[in-house]
């Protein structure tokens, strides 16, 4: 049973034919960005001492890691060239040595994905709908809705009025989150072969993460 | 019985006068991508556990290009696509890793012989990654005391497991 306070999203009728499974969930968070404290940076220092080579290696057999890369697979994308988040921060913290921390946010969204598998993405809610979900584009739409144009019938996060972030993360400019943004709606995909407590530990760590540090 | 025999009208030739019922539905075509989504998970898991199987060796090509135009609902031509590039690929990886695996068990053996009769093996050099392993462990048939050894026969085995300092 999922946590009370996540929202589940709707999802188109033939994005859910398609793909059993297939979930949106999202929750709302009353805090913004900005700098990580130490205890966020210590942490990230923690998970990045338990990434190694072979490690990274196992992961694509690690079943919720590998669940998205089966999904990243059928909807077109090349994991190897692509990847997944998960296999994206395994790979840098491998080529830089380290985990970088950029900002608070940032930082608790790497330590929630790394943790469970789970990608999490952010909005400011003040620039997003109620209602978000996952559908299809239609022809000739564009990013948040002036950003770059968007081949037809691609699977992206949306308001009741806008595009807000593709499926592989990428978010749209004026619907993410900035400096000033005040309080987020952060959202994860559930794909087939995830269970629902990867999904509610991915958003809840990033909650609290965020609570403590902000 | 003489109307029974007699040859019948000839019929009409040409086009009904009504076209065919035009069919009002498309076909479903969710049987097939379920099939082929089955399938591509099926593969995907394949060419992971090659991969898996695969390191720590290099040379193994695992790459089947995305279809393009970032993440989303294939058409039934473009999943027939992606399942046959990752079947193709599946058995390209799978057939290498066996003609690898063959050569480093031919090179396991050799090992095997230089350490039981290194005169037969004079210099020869085996490393770690010609049986697949990670490292740089290998085995050197060298003459024991050096020209006295050679000019005796007295040879054998030099296993060194240290890796070069990075420079």
């Amino acid at each position: 049973m999922p946590d009370p306070d996540l929202e589940e999203g709707w999802v188109d009728a033939e994005l859910a034919e398609e793909f059993p499974g297939l979930a949106l969930w999202t929750v709302r968070v009353e805090r913004g960005s900005g700098r990580s404290p130490d205890f966020v940076r210590e942490r990230l220092r923690q998970l990045a001492s338990r990434i190694t080579g072979g490690h990274v290696i196992h992961m694509r057999q690690d079943p919720v890691p590998w669940a998205y890369r089966v999904f990243w697979r059928q909807v077109g994308i090349d994991p190897d060239t692509d990847r997944t988040p998960v296999e994206q921060i395994a790979l840098d913290r491998l080529k830089w040595g380290g985990l970088r921390s950029r900002n608070l946010l940032d930082d608790a969204i790497t330590i929630a994905t790394l943790e469970t598998g789970v990608p999490v993405v952010a909005f400011d809610a003040a620039n997003v709908g109620d209602a978000i979900g996952l559908r299809l584009t239609g022809e000739r739409e564009h990013l948040g809705g002036s950003g770059r144009p968007l081949s037809s019938r691609q699977i992206v996060i949306a308001d009741e009025d806008h595009t807000l972030a593709i499926l592989s993360g990428e978010v749209a400019e004026e619907r993410g989150v900035t400096p000033q943004t005040a309080s987020m709606v952060l959202a994860s995909i559930q794909v087939k072969g995830v269970p629902m407590i990867s999904v509610e530990e991915a958003l809840w760590t990033v909650v609290e993460t965020l609570t403590e540090g902000g | 019985m003489p109307e029974v025999l007699e040859p019948l009208a000839p019929q009409p030739q040409g086009p009904p006068s009504l076209p065919p019922l035009a069919p009002r539905t498309a076909p479903d075509e969710r049987p097939a991508r379920r099939t082929l989504l089955d399938q591509v998970e099926h593969l995907e898991a394949e060419l992971s556990s090659l991969f898996m199987s695969v390191w720590p060796r290099k040379g193994f090509d695992f790459a089947v290009a995305g279809v393009g135009g970032g993440p989303r609902m294939l058409t039934l031509a473009e999943l027939e696509g992606l399942r046959d590039d990752l079947a193709e690929r599946v058995e390209d990886a799978r057939r290498s890793l066996s003609d690898r695996t063959y050569v480093e068990e031919k090179h396991r053996q050799r090992i095997e012989e230089m350490l039981l009769e290194p005169e037969k093996h004079k210099w020869v050099r085996v490393g770690n990654e010609h049986i697949g392993e990670p490292g740089c462990k290998h085995w050197h048939v060298t003459p024991r005391w050096g020209i006295l050894g050679m000019l005796m026969n007295w040879w054998r085995v030099k296993i060194s497991s240290g890796c070069p300092l990075a420079t």
